[in-house]
């Protein structure tokens, strides 16, 4: 029994030091974190729809404010928890006396121990609202459904009143199975895209001034080539007068026909078995 | 708990509305391109044997067929537009090309359209079918016939590629056309200067007038093959009318002054000029018809150059109102008056495009010329190209290329001066030098010939 508590109070003892050690580091930490969790992860991701970038930019800067809040009001009860990371301590005191040896090599240590305690964090504060965050800044890890999580979303788009669109993204975002409800991805567009800028020898002599857009839609086979192509506003093109929106029609057909096979996603033909071409020489033409 | 499963039924509703998107067509915007040009291939137009010693004895050229081909070929090079691709390439003989082209041949160098045609002997005259062939769709876009004299061999050539340029770009060609220009010879202070006439791409060049009185400043009429020009009577410049089909001759109007800078208007039934007297000048209009003469400036500044919108409501010329030589826009009555070049340096010579929608202009900024386009209301100045020293463009009649002359500098020596024609399309890009025999200054452009 005495034994016991000794042990006890020893260990509490090691704690209550351990913690008032590491007091001062975990009263820097708030500083440090609140930009990590980041913009740069979202731009970048995989899934990212065009529409929804600036959308997701809105809902960060949200997330990012809740968090400040969030950090203030829970970092207390934190550095209380801390207690367990030794691994945490024990780094940042290596590091200290790594400091003194080689300054320089500070930003590597330093960047592991922040993403330890993010980590740590997340799995500290199950709170709604840092699901929120966790939605967010882990966009490519499409966690499985979670009523939680959902739910969570719910009710900010609730509270932030967005449309519904918007909700279908904050939604598909998470759900893997649902990735065919969505256009193409920014990569995969830009992939089309380039591929077709590429084929496409603008016909220069066109009037910069008027307006020439032309539609095309197509039918597409999974892998890729053109099965059947149609020009939306086709009764415009043997109108008189309308020459230079026939030409430019034409040249939108040789530059699909001459990039076949298109450069689609490999999965998802569903998805873009039929898709619309608008191809829009004004901003070319004008320079 | 029951709000959670409220949240959660919301949920399933969202979940429920998602498939309604996802069939929504996915469009993506296509907004660049490339701007190379378009690479066709023309192949030789087809010949019997039968025709082509017939056409060997009149014109004595070997294969009248490839020749023509030759020239539409040179035609689309010079646009800029087209990259006619080289003949090695070809995998089909012209004959069989002309019939039925194998697509897949045409396709693997590349080519996006394709020329073929057939010539023949008929009844002592030229008989030309030339085909359009869109490779990538593998359909014909254009089929067409002419017959004419076999010494309009060059025409017939020029007047193919004006088709298939308009056919592909939506703007009417300009191949078959004549550049009128003054052509100078001899030493810089004793410089002899002719009238001459050319094609469009160098080739019949014919001398206009002697040599003996000095000429400058030839405009074609836009409506026919007439020519307006200033030449020095009595040592006063004076506007002539020059028609080119008969060769007549005339003095427009008597004036107590100078005229120079004469114009024709959009309908060809006027001249536009600008008249000096008491060491100002105004712009004047001569009706041809009746001669009557109307006043449209009246400035004590120096007017100048006149052109017409090519609707005739608006009037460009330069003024050195301002205190420098800038280009104003007015109607055509004279009235409203509006400055339209505000950027630095010194304008001239406006030039309204054919078109309508550009004016172009020279530009004299620190010792450097420049021929530029602007809008017609002065916004969008782009400068085409910079020189030493060029002047006085000319609008093609489709309003996308400008011809100009350019000197070159004289070194120490005296030496080393030429003149020559430079021809310059919108983009700037595709600049060229026109070939005449003798140097060549103040080129102007006609109106499409006619078919």
């Amino acid at each position: 029994m005495n034994r016991s508590i000794i042990i006890s109070s020893v260990l509490h003892g090691t704690l209550i030091f351990i913690t008032a050690m590491s007091l001062p580091f975990l009263a820097k930490k708030p500083l440090n974190i609140p930009p990590i969790v980041s913009v740069e992860l979202i731009q970048i991701a995989e899934k990212t729809n065009i529409p929804f970038a600036p959308k997701a930019k809105k809902i960060i800067e949200k997330v990012k404010e809740k968090e400040k809040k969030l950090v203030s009001e829970q970092a207390p009860p934190k550095k209380v928890k801390k207690t367990k990371t030794k691994t945490v301590v024990s780094l940042d005191q290596n590091n200290e006396k790594i400091d003194n040896q080689k300054p320089v090599a500070i930003p590597l240590p330093e960047k592991t121990v922040k993403k330890i305690e993010m980590k740590k964090e997340n799995k500290q504060n199950p709170d709604k609202v840092d699901d929120e965050v966790k939605q967010v800044s882990e966009f490519e890890k499409k966690d499985l459904f979670d009523p939680n999580n959902i739910a969570a979303l719910i009710d900010k788009s609730k509270i932030d009143s967005a449309d519904v669109i918007k909700k279908n993204n904050d939604i598909t975002q998470d759900q893997d199975k649902n990735i065919e409800s969505a256009g193409l991805t920014l990569s995969e567009e830009d992939a089309l895209k380039a591929q077709i800028f590429g084929c496409w020898s603008i016909p220069l002599g066109l009037p910069y001034n008027e307006n020439l857009l032309v539609r095309i839609k197509l039918k597409l086979d999974p892998d890729g080539s053109v099965v059947k192509t149609e020009i939306l506003d086709h009764a415009r093109m043997n109108k008189p007068g309308q020459g230079f929106y026939k030409v430019l029609a034409e040249s939108a057909l040789r530059a699909v026909k001459l990039c076949q096979p298109l450069r689609v996603p490999s999965t998802g033909h569903e998805r873009w078995k039929e898709l619309q071409l608008n191809f829009d020489a004004r901003e070319m033409l004008e320079g | 708990m029951k709000d959670m499963i409220k949240k959660f039924y919301f949920f399933l509703v969202c979940f429920l509305i998602i498939p309604i998107k996802t069939f929504a067509l996915i469009e993506v915007d296509i907004t660049r391109g490339n701007l190379n040009p378009l690479p066709l291939a023309v192949s030789p137009l087809s010949i019997n044997d039968k025709s082509k010693k017939s056409f060997e004895k009149i014109l004595n050229k070997k294969n009248i067929g490839s020749e023509i081909s030759i020239i539409v070929e040179n035609n689309l090079r010079t646009s800029g537009l087209f990259n006619p691709l080289s003949k090695d390439a070809f995998l089909q003989a012209p004959d069989i090309a002309n019939l039925k082209p194998r697509f897949e041949d045409w396709n693997l160098i590349k080519a996006q359209a394709l020329i073929t045609g057939k010539v023949t002997y008929v009844d002592e005259k030229l008989r030309v079918e030339f085909r359009l062939w869109d490779i990538l769709a593998g359909k014909e876009m254009m089929a067409l016939a002419f017959t004419t004299v076999p010494e309009n061999w060059r025409r017939v050539g020029h007047i193919i590629s004006d088709k298939v340029y308009e056919r592909l770009t939506g703007e009417k060609g300009y191949f078959d056309t004549r550049i009128i220009y003054v052509s100078e010879e001899g030493p810089k202070t004793q410089r002899v200067k002719k009238l001459a006439i050319m094609d469009q791409d160098g080739a019949n060049n014919k001398f206009l007038t002697l040599g003996n009185e000095l000429v400058l400043t030839p405009r074609f009429n836009p409506t026919s093959q007439m020519v307006t020009y200033l030449s020095y009577f009595k040592n006063l410049p004076r506007v002539y009318l020059l028609d080119i089909e008969t060769g007549t001759q005339e003095v427009v109007g008597d004036f107590p002054g100078m005229t120079f800078a004469p114009r024709f208007s959009p309908n060809g039934k006027k001249i536009i000029m600008s008249f000096a007297k008491d060491g100002k000048s105004d712009i004047y209009t001569m009706d041809l018809e009746n001669r009557i003469v109307e006043r449209i400036t009246n400035h004590p500044s120096i007017d100048t150059s006149p052109t017409y919108s090519p609707d005739g409501k608006y009037i460009s010329f330069n003024s050195d109102r301002s205190g420098y030589q800038q280009i104003y826009v007015m109607q055509s009555d004279g009235s409203d008056v509006k400055r339209i070049s505000f950027g630095n340096g010194i304008y001239g010579t406006p030039v309204w495009s054919p078109r309508g929608d550009l004016i172009a202009f020279t530009k004299l900024h620190k010792g450097k010329f420049y021929i530029g386009v602007m809008r017609a209301d002065g916004s969008g100045e782009r400068l085409l190209t910079e020189n030493y020293y060029q002047e006085a463009p000319s609008w093609s009649p489709n309003g996308r290329v400008l011809i100009f002359y350019r000197e070159t500098k004289t070194d120490a020596k005296g030496k080393g001066f030429s003149a020559k024609l430079w021809s310059i399309d919108l983009t700037g890009y595709n600049e060229r030098l026109v070939e005449t025999p003798t140097d060549a200054s103040d080129p102007s452009w006609s109106s499409l010939l006619g078919n």
